[in-house]
């Protein structure tokens, strides 16, 4: 329309809608802020090599490839062969990293996502209804608060690991750990975020649209998931965002530790697992390239939650 | 006040017991305690059975959690393991302060195996802690003075790597650059194994060397997030009407900033260390672990591996415990020392 060839009046002509300016959308919002967030956008950008990295490099290498064990090439640095030098039965870390990094980004978002379920779920429910379920709720999550997340992590990885089948999915073999990992930080991570939504949900049920929509005769799982959660959105994106990072440090701790998710699937902390052995040799490359890929990782994910938290602040609506 | 911290206190007894109850019933699936009982041989099956009879073990998970809350010397247990209860129990029960004997260290009360314990891991956490506040009081101070100098964006660049660098990272990289990579070139280095060298004995001079890699780990981490919260309460503060008035009638500069200013920014401060420090007693596990310290965290790893019931639980109620009575103190210190504070 403001193509100059199309009118050939030297008057540009504006549609109505044109000379006011539309009102912007909440995502419209958000995204205008978060722009101007350089680090978050570094961030998101980081976070689409890492991906590209982990799953583009799948076409580049095979999984054979990485869980390919030769012990004449233990322990070899970085060379053009094995740019990023061989582990400690002769795979190649390179390959192995892209691989880790799947099973890692896998375990982040997973475990994020039962998270936020269980987070949110309690949350909402002791929020709404409040009273007896409330402070029975309420005394339940600071009970595992009261804990160090790690501590509970190494009781259950050890209750719920053992020797478990291998699990296929798609095609792939998967060690059954994995799985346990997964549901075991999803089951220690969600207090925090109960918390929070429960108190938003304690505020927010008090406004006048809440007595409206019951008025009106709304059912209750409407005014729940209709009316008062999408006005809590923000804080739950955010905590969402760093249950990621959280998740995939999580994951390297307990693998460091050794009991995460068991080889041959690999993951970025598992290869770590039993490197601090080998620093004696001065074996840097066991630990360093997938430590690097932890760090970048759970940084970038910050900076993206950083950047989040600040454009969905709903006191901060200058765009 | 008083009716607060008792209210404060009660709230925190279900909570307790709710804790220890799923971590008891967790605990007894963990590990075989027997396992390793019979040295390097493997324990024969009539032992096991007299064993487990001995200990207890082979009862109902609920009426061993029971004992290890109230005692068993109100019922009998069978103590030659023949299958028959006869002689009367000699458990006092938590309740009653009575953790236990560990399982695995030759049948040591549990208090007096953590209260081992616990000397070491103080050294090591006391020390980063002490290092932390320090630091993060320097650089927080500074960067809030001098804002957006090159000093303070270097400090916000590091808190942030430092805030997602996961422990072990920090703990190989300076084990690689300060302990390993000297060693092989021949340079002076660092020690990154246990507390002290065998050959040297306990020494202070020994400790303190070998304290130096993991305090280094330790405080990189949580240094980052304490320098921001510093600057950011700082730059708050400095900016107030009184601290304009201090100026205004010719203060000299430091002691707006360090008697005016700091008293006020620091008081957050409380709340996040009293906050902090019990889990610092739980130890840092992954960096015990990774420099060998025997500390805690290294216990608990053994407990859990093992299956120690009684020592793992010893050690979970005492963090939890210790967590419960650092809130209610950060609690009474913040309202003493912010006078606008008032609990009802």
């Amino acid at each position: 329309m403001n193509n100059p060839t199309a009118s050939p009046s030297p008057i540009v002509q504006l549609a109505a809608d044109d000379l006011q300016t539309p009102p912007l959308s909440l995502r419209q919002l958000t995204w205008r802020r978060f722009r101007r967030h350089k680090m978050a956008l570094f961030g998101l950008a980081m976070l689409f090599v890492l991906v590209a990295y982990s799953y583009g490099g799948m076409l580049l290498v095979s999984e054979e490839y990485a869980n390919h064990n030769d012990t004449k090439l233990r322990i070899k640095p970085p060379s053009n062969e094995h740019l990023f030098g061989t582990d400690t039965v002769g795979r190649d870390i390179l390959a192995r990293t892209i691989y880790g990094g799947q099973i890692s980004i896998v375990i982040g978002l997973t475990a994020a996502l039962l998270e936020v379920l269980m987070g949110v779920t309690i949350g909402a429910l002791a929020g709404y209804y409040g009273g007896f379920l409330d402070s029975l709720m309420m005394r339940f999550t600071e009970a595992i608060l009261n804990i160090p997340q790690i501590f509970l992590l190494i009781v259950m990885a050890k209750f719920f690991g053992g020797n478990l089948p291998n699990v296929t999915l798609m095609g792939r073999e998967y060690s059954g750990s994995l799985l346990v990992i997964i549901a075991i930080i999803g089951l220690t991570s969600w207090p925090y975020l109960a918390r929070i939504v429960r108190s938003q949900f304690l505020s927010i049920k008090e406004n006048d649209f809440i007595l409206a929509a019951r008025a009106t005769g709304t059912p209750t799982w409407q005014i729940i998931f209709y009316h008062i959660l999408p006005n809590s959105i923000a804080p739950i994106v955010v905590a969402a965002t760093l249950g990621v990072a959280n998740a995939i440090t999580l994951e390297a701790y307990i693998s460091f530790l050794g009991l995460g998710v068991k080889p041959p699937t690999a993951t970025w902390g598992n290869m770590l697992e039993g490197a601090y052995g080998y620093i004696d040799q001065g074996a840097y490359w066991l630990w360093l390239f997938p430590g690097l890929l932890i760090l970048l990782t759970v940084l970038s994910v910050n900076f993206l939650g950083d950047g989040l938290r600040d454009a969905l602040d709903p006191r901060s609506r200058t765009v | 006040m008083i009716r607060y911290i008792v209210q404060r206190i009660l709230q925190a007894i279900p909570l307790l017991f709710v804790l220890s109850l799923v971590l008891f019933v967790l605990m007894k699936n963990v590990g075989d305690p027997l396992a390793t009982m019979g040295g390097r041989r493997v324990t024969r099956a009539a032992d096991r059975e007299r064993l487990s009879r001995q200990l207890g073990l082979d009862q109902p998970v609920i009426l061993q959690y029971v004992y290890w809350l109230i005692g068993n010397d109100w019922a009998k247990v069978d103590m030659d393991g023949d299958g028959v209860a006869e002689t009367p129990g000699t458990r006092q029960g938590v309740l009653r302060g009575d953790f236990g004997v560990s399982l695995t260290n030759r049948g040591m009360p549990v208090v007096k195996v953590i209260s081992e314990r616990i000397p070491n891991t103080l050294v090591l956490m006391l020390t980063a802690e002490a290092a932390i506040i320090l630091g993060a009081l320097l650089i927080g101070i500074y960067s809030a003075l001098h804002q957006y100098s090159w000093v303070d964006n270097l400090a916000t660049a590091f808190s942030f790597v430092g805030y997602s660098m996961p422990i072990f990272f920090i703990a190989l990289v300076s084990i690689y650059l300060l302990g390993v990579y000297p060693k092989q070139a021949g340079l002076p280095y660092l020690p990154w194994v246990g507390m002290f060298d065998p050959k040297e004995g306990k020494t202070f001079e020994q400790v303190a060397l070998h304290t130096i890699l993991p305090v280094l780990s330790i405080a990189m981490i949580s240094f980052a997030a304490y320098s921001r919260y510093v600057r950011s309460t700082m730059l708050e503060v400095m900016s107030q009407d009184y601290i304009r008035t201090a100026r205004a009638k010719g203060l000299p500069r430091p002691q707006v900033v360090f008697i005016h200013a700091l008293k006020n920014a620091a008081l957050p401060l409380v709340t996040v260390v009293g906050l902090d420090l019990p889990l610092l007693l739980g130890g840092a596990v992954v960096t015990e672990r990774i420099f060998a310290w025997p500390g805690m965290g290294r216990l608990f790893l053994d407990g859990v591996s093992d299956g120690d019931t009684p020592l793992v639980m010893g050690i979970m109620m005492l963090i939890a415990i210790a967590i419960v009575t650092f809130q209610i103190i950060t609690d009474i210190t913040y309202a003493w020392l912010d006078p606008r504070i008032r609990y009802e």
